[in-house]
């Protein structure tokens, strides 16, 4: 069990965890619900309802707008007010249902169940976990039905279930492999239905040796193997995850699915468990509520399209004002500058800062120190290309790989000049997509 | 309904927003230098200690006319006045340490001025400078100086209670060896008990410090363990085929410049290479010069001018030992670069 592969660079992060001991409650039943139909990696869901139509818990309000696309289903029941659009956690206007709740919290027919999942053709499952609307819920949201079809000329043979949840203060991944150990478990082994794996493996790092234990203690003679890993940051992140886990490298700009790995999230595989057994969609999530400013930080679990502003208010609002709030953890997390953003699917924490935890810093030039190159777990060169960047030669940054960057922060975090360096990165990134869609869309023509 | 009135919300006008990461390891560019000036506090104390009280004077005319000059020149290039960063102290004090204690102190302005004005601020400033500036400063006063430059006073253990240590000229090990007479035995080099640059004597002092920034990671192990150990090597293997003073590994290792510049000089995060493994290539390079020079060069002593021919070659070993990002194979990426 130690001796797992330690990938390269990376960073010891203070952990901030102050919700570990938080049980999970549930959120009350809000009067408004603002359902984003764009709550995912790919195409917004194409709405289904109307302004009047009465809707119930878990029905559909919006189905998948393309392959690359995962349905809506509504939190409670009432009316739809109107279709309209919402601030999102990324600053974008998202398009959105809004429903006006009746109070009754009447559920919906629930989705078929599969009383005997193991027999039930993986094909039939792979279509509940589309159904049910399930993204990677550890923030970046990707279709997990997506992920489910691999290329047909890969094979792969490895589950691995995150819930290594690297991020400071976070704890929503925790407190759910802790209440809801056997979900988990069920959900990786639907994972692996569905794909013909034989081995699942649960990936949690040893900061939190009680899930930990919980999940070793619960998976025994299930197949499911629990690993602890070294603590440190981003251990989370995909490519190092399969790499510490499997010692494979997931090669420059494919998928894991190339070296036979799926990795979701331990929150997807609850949800897809849901789905299966309960006939359930998604439409709740837990989310840390956090930060020194709160004044009982929890872990909350809230509907989607609850604004921010009730999470917070039932974690006893503010004892003073934050300088920051972030929808996520402090490494990746988007900074957002209202609390009427709805929480989706993907909203792993609210992290309220205050003005002295706020690092705020003028760039200088780069020393050339090195401690980015050291700090990076995809062993780039963050100085160099963030100079690269700065004066505008992005053709020269994509032939140093910028692509392959994974935005994890550790180079900014480390920067003694405080260069915006992950910045720069992905400033390069969209540069780079945004010529690739436009030559695309010149070909086409 | 009463507890919901007492719930305090933010105030939302007056959030920042910024792009990820919100945490930073609130290091810093001062935090650095002035760290390096601590490290070098054990070294300047036993300067003082073997050479009096003018070595002090020396140092402290360096690192004022340093951030004198640093701080004329931003006014004069209209930009931000950046002594504040500690780095023209830091250069300051190196070019400082690399005089000899009798140096004149016009010698010593002369000096930081072209380590300052030619050797960073015509490059832009800290950060864009592609050699060491103290060495810079010290090789041109060893150019245009020759004879006040390599004046050398003898030294005799403590010499607190003098201004300057007599000022009978005397030899450095490196001078003594170089015409093939015995150097001072092992604690008199160890300790600095020898005559030489006025911060290079003390190797004590020197690892000192020098581990304690290995210590806190401000520099890397490999270049001084790197360069040290190849000039050891390369005399050491001289000394076993030809065993006279002249390649004694123990008095080529102990005294000079080296310790000053494995330590603090080849180190400077601005002028040597990204990576650890070009911090070896780095380091062996600049053993293989030293070495050179000290044996078969017309100088005895030659750590600058092998610093400045390394530093020149950093961004080629740059090049040429930036690793393949993860996952990235080893023909696509010797196609790209």
């Amino acid at each position: 069990m130690n001796k797992q592969i330690k990938f390269y660079g990376g960073v010891k992060l203070d952990e901030g965890k102050m919700t570990s001991n938080e049980p999970i409650i549930s959120a009350p039943l809000e009067p408004l619900y603002t359902v984003p139909l764009q709550q995912h990696i790919g195409a917004p869901a194409k709405a289904v309802v109307q302004k009047g139509d009465k809707v119930l818990r878990g029905q559909l309000l919006g189905e998948a707008g393309s392959f690359v696309s995962a349905p809506v289903h509504s939190p409670t029941s009432g009316t739809v007010r109107e279709l309209s659009s919402c601030l999102g956690p990324a600053g974008a206007q998202l398009p959105a249902v809004v429903i006006e709740s009746d109070g009754e919290d009447t559920a919906a027919e629930p989705l078929p169940i599969f009383a005997n999942w193991q027999e039930a053709s993986p094909d039939e499952l792979k279509a509940r976990v589309a159904e049910a609307g399930i993204v990677g819920m550890g923030g970046a949201a990707f279709p997990t039905a997506v992920k489910l079809s691999p290329p047909p000329n890969v094979t792969i043979d490895t589950v691995i279930l995150n819930g290594v949840e690297c991020e400071p203060c976070l704890t929503a991944d925790h407190r759910l492999m802790l209440e809801h150990t056997e979900t988990i478990i069920t959900g990786a082994r639907i994972i692996a239905r569905i794909l013909g794996v034989k081995q699942i493996i649960i990936a949690i790092e040893m900061n939190k040796p009680d899930a930990l234990e919980m999940m070793t203690k619960k998976a025994e003679g299930t197949g499911v193997e629990v690993v602890g890993l070294r603590v440190l940051y981003p251990q989370g992140a995909e490519k190092q995850l399969i790499y510490t886990v499997t010692g494979r490298k997931v090669p420059s700009g494919k998928l894991p699915a190339h070296v036979g790995c799926l990795v979701t999230n331990v929150s997807s595989a609850a949800a897809i468990a849901d789905a299966v057994c309960l006939g359930k969609p998604l439409y709740e999530r837990i989310t840390t509520v956090t930060g020194t400013p709160v004044a009982k930080p929890g872990n909350i679990l809230c509907r989607v399209g609850t604004p921010y502003s009730s999470a917070l208010a039932l974690c006893g609002g503010v004892k003073e004002d934050p300088l920051k709030i972030i929808s996520g953890g402090p490494m990746m997390g988007m900074s957002v500058y209202s609390l009427d953003i709805p929480i989706i699917k993907g909203t792993s924490g609210i992290l309220l800062l205050a003005a002295d935890e706020v690092s705020q810093y003028t760039p200088n030039a780069c020393l050339r120190c090195g401690r980015c190159n050291d700090a990076c777990p995809m062993e780039m060169i963050p100085g160099i290309l963030s100079s690269t960047i700065e004066f505008h030669h992005f053709s020269l940054a994509e032939r140093w790989h910028v692509m392959d960057c994974i935005e994890c922060g550790c180079c900014s975090y480390v920067c003694p000049a405080g260069r915006p360096l992950v910045q720069h990165m992905r400033r390069a990134k969209a540069v780079a997509n945004a010529t690739r869609r436009a030559a695309e869309a010149a070909s086409k023509k | 309904m009463s507890e919901q009135t007492t719930i305090r919300m933010p105030d939302t006008s007056k959030l920042v927003v910024s792009s990820s990461p919100h945490y930073h390891d609130m290091g810093s560019i001062p935090k650095i230098m002035f760290t390096v000036l601590a490290a070098l506090a054990p070294a300047v104390f036993a300067s003082i200690y073997f050479f009096g009280w003018r070595a002090l004077l020396v140092l402290s005319v360096c690192m004022v006319s340093c951030a004198a000059i640093e701080a004329l020149l931003c006014r004069l290039m209209r930009r931000r006045i950046s002594i504040g960063d500690g780095s023209a102290l830091v250069t300051g004090l190196l070019l400082g340490m690399t005089l000899p204690v009798t140096s004149p102190l016009w010698m010593c302005i002369v000096g930081s001025f072209i380590a300052i004005g030619l050797g960073k601020m015509v490059y832009g400033g800290l950060g864009g400078n592609p050699f060491n500036p103290a060495s810079v400063g010290r090789v041109a006063l060893l150019l245009a100086c020759p004879s006040a430059m390599t004046t050398w006073v003898t030294v005799s253990g403590c010499a607190l209670n003098k201004w300057v240590v007599d000022a009978t000229t005397g030899a450095t090990p490196l001078e003594l060896v170089a015409q093939n007479q015995p150097g001072p035995g092992f604690w008199s080099l160890f300790l600095g008990n020898i005559g030489g640059s006025i911060g290079e004597t003390c190797t004590l002092a020197l690892i000192v410090g020098g581990v304690f920034l290995i210590a806190l990671k401000i520099i890397r192990w490999q270049i001084p363990v790197f360069f040290i150990g190849t000039v050891f090597l390369i005399t050491g293997i001289a000394y076993m085929v030809s065993p006279c003073p002249k390649f004694n590994p123990m008095t080529h290792v102990l005294s000079g410049g080296l310790m000053l510049g494995a330590f603090f000089m080849a180190t400077d995060m601005v002028t040597s290479p990204l990576n650890r493994k070009g911090a070896v290539v780095f380091a062996i390079g600049c053993g293989i010069i030293t070495t050179i020079i000290r044996l078969w060069g017309s100088y005895p002593e030659g750590i600058s001018y092998a610093i400045l021919i390394m530093n020149a070659l950093t961004p080629l070993i740059d090049r040429y030992t930036a690793g393949r990002p993860f996952g990235v194979a080893r023909k696509a990426s010797q196609k790209n670069a």
